[in-house]
């Protein structure tokens, strides 16, 4: 039997973190995700599963956080599920079952890093990031956005100053140089 | 330059990509007789009208939606913006 160990997507034994006096980058290394796209003409029936899921359906630019699965909008018809890998590590096979025909399920989960952003100076370091509108952001809005020449999504989560960050997770270094470098600028 | 973005609301211009003419919505149908003349015309040529122009554009940086804007070529003005899906859809596309 072969003796493999996982490695988070910045290649270390445990995720990263970063502490600042006045923001604290966390690599989030225990998110299982999967997309969800409505098929044409089933778009009712993929609603009433995501509302049986998550409670009520993201609508465009929102994000619903809930225990243990949360959502976010990512386009006409198509969501992201977050729940924790621990307990979900199947989540794409579980949806696509639940799903069935109505909508295209994929498997997200080694496609993504994720950052949590939170501290004092969550605003200041995305401000230096990334064009959204983050003094304006209550919680439970999601965006896309660019970050650092990188399509992310950013979502205001349930903290007063916590930002969650998920972007392409083969560029995660580079994304991290990013999030350090505004952190150090805004010191 | 600012697009209000049908789902989104108003967005700045740099999160989108230009296409062009939105009559690429209008692919023509490749069993008519005519196809051969239709494809070359289709694939080739454009208006370059000066003022009103129907065109689409990608929201590269956001949803990645397409979308049609109505956009004044001289002024840069921007009259109408509809998700490219819905102009497809009530075109008889799509099914």
């Amino acid at each position: 039997m072969h003796d493999l160990k996982t490695i988070t997507a910045l290649g270390g034994a445990e995720p990263r973190i970063d502490t600042f006096p006045h923001i604290t980058i966390s690599e989030n290394d225990s998110l299982a995700l999967a997309s969800v796209a409505a098929r044409l003409g089933s778009e009712v029936e993929c609603n009433k599963h995501m509302q049986a899921i998550l409670g009520s359906v993201p609508a465009p630019g929102q994000a619903v956080l809930r225990e243990p699965e949360s959502g976010f909008w990512m386009g006409p018809d198509q969501w992201m599920i977050e729940a924790p890998k621990e307990t979900h590590e199947l989540l794409a096979d579980d949806l696509k079952a639940r799903f069935a025909g109505c909508a295209s399920v994929t498997e997200q989960s080694g496609a993504w890093v994720c950052f949590d952003l939170a501290g004092p100076g969550m605003a200041d370091v995305t401000e230096r990031l990334c064009a959204v509108p983050i003094r304006k952001m209550q919680t439970g809005e999601a965006r896309r956005t660019i970050i650092h020449q990188l399509g992310c999504f950013v979502v205001r989560r349930t903290g007063a100053d916590h930002l969650r960050i998920i972007g392409p997770r083969a560029s995660a270094g580079t994304l991290h140089h990013a999030l350090i470098t505004a952190a150090h600028s805004t010191a | 330059m600012i697009i209000e973005h049908p789902l989104l609301g108003p967005r700045d211009a740099a999160e989108f990509t230009y296409l062009g003419d939105a009559r690429l919505i209008d692919r023509p149908d490749w069993q008519s007789e005519t196809a051969a003349k239709d494809f070359f015309e289709y694939g080739y040529l454009r208006d370059n009208p000066a003022g009103w122009h129907q065109e689409l554009w990608f929201h590269e940086a956001g949803d990645r939606s397409w979308l049609v804007i109505t956009r004044n070529t001289i002024t840069h003005e921007i009259s109408k913006v509809e998700l490219a899906r819905d102009v497809a859809r009530s075109r008889g596309r799509s099914k």
